[in-house]
């Protein structure tokens, strides 16, 4: 029998495997000491119980553990990242290179950097979705301290080639930061084989709890430092203040674990599944696969259904099931996708998108009823639209002159 | 944000769908908003030229359950009312029936507009000036 509502949002957030919760549930209650607390046995336990989370972080990216920071999760992290680097090589230059698919957290980051005298390029992306690598390497300056690309985009579920990135960076010593969130425990990312000096990821994207990430900094070749954002004990080799989150670093170090382990596996079968929602929406007449299909995530899949306002699309199954729209009917500003806008789609498709994030607890049942639910909304709302008649009777919708509001 | 029951209702019953013919004189067609912006409606009424009342209204809207929902209820409401009570249907009172929260209040708006531009239409095409309008509040 099929459980309804449907979770297809894991983009936005993953719930955290029954393990993950089952391994955190101690350090709430008896195990519950402070791991800065040197001198009895509860700080122990809970100093011990972060060591071995922190080699389990550590070990899903190919990093040493003293390389991790804990943070309260990636929005921390990239900024701690940027504005740490930014402070501290402050002598060596003032430019930083991004793109404009970021995450906020970046891109409001680097905004912010502006305010006090950053120069920040962003990069255009293709309309594949990924950054042009000879556009890159020509924003190089002597100023540039830094180059921040995302691992892999939340929206489209692009990856960018970060190897190939890292590789220019190097040749011209620039440090390189990436926002790994979307992309850690889904896919393998090694810091030291993608040539990494910084990244932020989170724990709740990957079926561990929320509020707690970490950020990857560099020790070697070359050793990295960040200026601190928070001040304080001098936690976490003062690169980050705060009395650890231990349950939910314990949390974080298991779900990294069980990612090590059944990534490969999980991503063969929803890659599978994802393929099959896909190929048959894709079957629906003037639907569009937003982002490049090859360098993508195994689990993401982005569509525009022309014609329909993704909102009101989603309204036909909401209920049941749980997914996201580039459209922004509900935002103030009524701006459409700024990802889907930056690949070069019109605001009309933009806002006729959906995004599927499927995850590890995804079943084929659950596919076959949004594949089903998914057309019929969208058949349903094409017969209430006034573009799809005008399309039907052959008008081309560029040649009228609309009411702008 | 969840959407009110009545919006609920007229999505999921949208009432008066469809199409009248256009190059009839008593039809009045209103086509308002713009695929960038989301919104689109097309909402028609055709007028009993004796009684000058409106015989029936159809819309098709591309936006998103608030803006279906704000021409369905519009077609209704218009349907038995004379041109001139038509035009004084406000778009607020859209909102209170609807139960629109404020970031959807331009759908309303829409809707309003729609009315304004089909009763235009059909005032131009029977010879009459066409109604000037203050601008919407939010546009």
């Amino acid at each position: 029998m099929l459980k309804l509502p449907i979770y297809l949002d894991h983009n936005a957030t993953t719930p955290c495997d029954p393990r993950v919760v089952e391994a955190m549930v101690p350090y709430f209650t008896h195990a519950f000491g402070n791991a800065a607390s040197r001198n009895h046995p509860f700080g122990w336990q809970a100093e011990e119980a972060v060591d071995i989370a922190r080699e389990q972080v550590a070990k899903l990216i190919g990093a040493d553990p003293k390389e991790i920071i804990f943070t309260s999760g990636a929005t921390e992290g990239d900024n701690l990242a940027i504005k740490g680097v930014y402070e501290m090589y402050a002598s060596k230059g003032n430019h930083i290179i991004t793109c404009n698919i970021e995450h906020k957290a970046v891109l409001d980051t680097c905004r912010h950097l502006e305010k006090e005298g950053a120069e920040i390029t962003y990069l255009n992306v293709k309309p594949n979705g990924l950054i042009d690598l000879a556009e890159l390497e020509a924003a190089i300056k002597p100023a540039t301290i830094l180059i921040a690309i995302m691992y892999a985009n939340n929206e489209i579920g692009t990856v960018m080639p970060i190897p190939e990135i890292s590789s220019i960076a190097r040749k011209h010593g620039v440090l390189v930061f990436t926002d790994g969130v979307q992309a850690v425990g889904k896919i393998p990312v090694e810091v030291n084989k993608d040539g990494i000096d910084l990244m932020a990821f989170t724990a709740h994207k990957m079926y561990g709890p929320k509020g707690v990430g970490a950020l990857y900094v560099r020790r070697k070749n070359p050793r990295v430092k960040v200026t601190a954002q928070i001040d304080g004990g001098g936690h976490e080799r003062g690169m980050r203040s705060g009395t650890l989150n231990v349950p939910g670093i314990v949390g974080f170090g298991k779900a990294c674990e069980i990612c090590m382990q059944e990534m490969e596996a999980d991503a063969k079968r929803i890659s599978l599944l994802r393929d099959k929602l896909e190929n048959a929406l894709l079957k629906v007449e003037e639907t569009y696969l937003n982002g490049d299909k090859e360098s993508r995530l195994p689990h993401v899949s982005n569509i525009s259904f022309k014609y329909v306002e993704g909102e009101g699309l989603m309204m036909g199954f909401n209920k049941n099931i749980a997914l996201s729209s580039g459209s922004a009917c509900t935002s103030a500003s009524l701006e459409p996708s700024y990802v889907l806008k930056a690949l070069g789609l019109g605001d009309d498709l933009a806002h006729s998108s959906l995004r599927f994030g499927l995850g590890r607890f995804t079943t084929e049942e659950q596919i076959d009823y949004t594949i089903e639910q998914v057309t019929n909304a969208a058949n349903k709302l094409r017969e209430m639209s006034p573009l799809w008649e005008m399309f039907k009777d052959g008008i081309d919708l560029n040649t009228i002159e609309w009411a702008h509001h | 944000m969840a959407y009110s029951e009545k919006v609920i209702d007229h999505y999921q019953h949208p009432k008066n769908v469809g199409m009248l013919d256009k190059s009839k004189n008593n039809v009045g067609t209103g086509l308002v908003g713009a695929p960038e912006c989301g919104d689109v409606m097309r909402l028609q009424i055709e007028v009993d030229e004796a009684t000058g009342v409106i015989r029936d209204a159809k819309f098709k809207t591309f936006g998103c359950g608030s803006a279906i929902a704000s021409s369905s209820l519009a077609t209704e409401w218009l349907k038995g009312k004379s041109v001139d009570e038509a035009v004084k249907i406000d778009n607020m009172t859209i909102v209170e029936e609807l139960n629109l929260p404020p970031v959807k209040i331009h759908c309303s708006v829409l809707a309003e507009d729609a009315i304004k531009a089909a009763i235009n239409d059909y005032r131009k095409k029977n010879g009459l000036e066409e109604l000037q309008y203050e601008e919407s509040a939010i546009h």
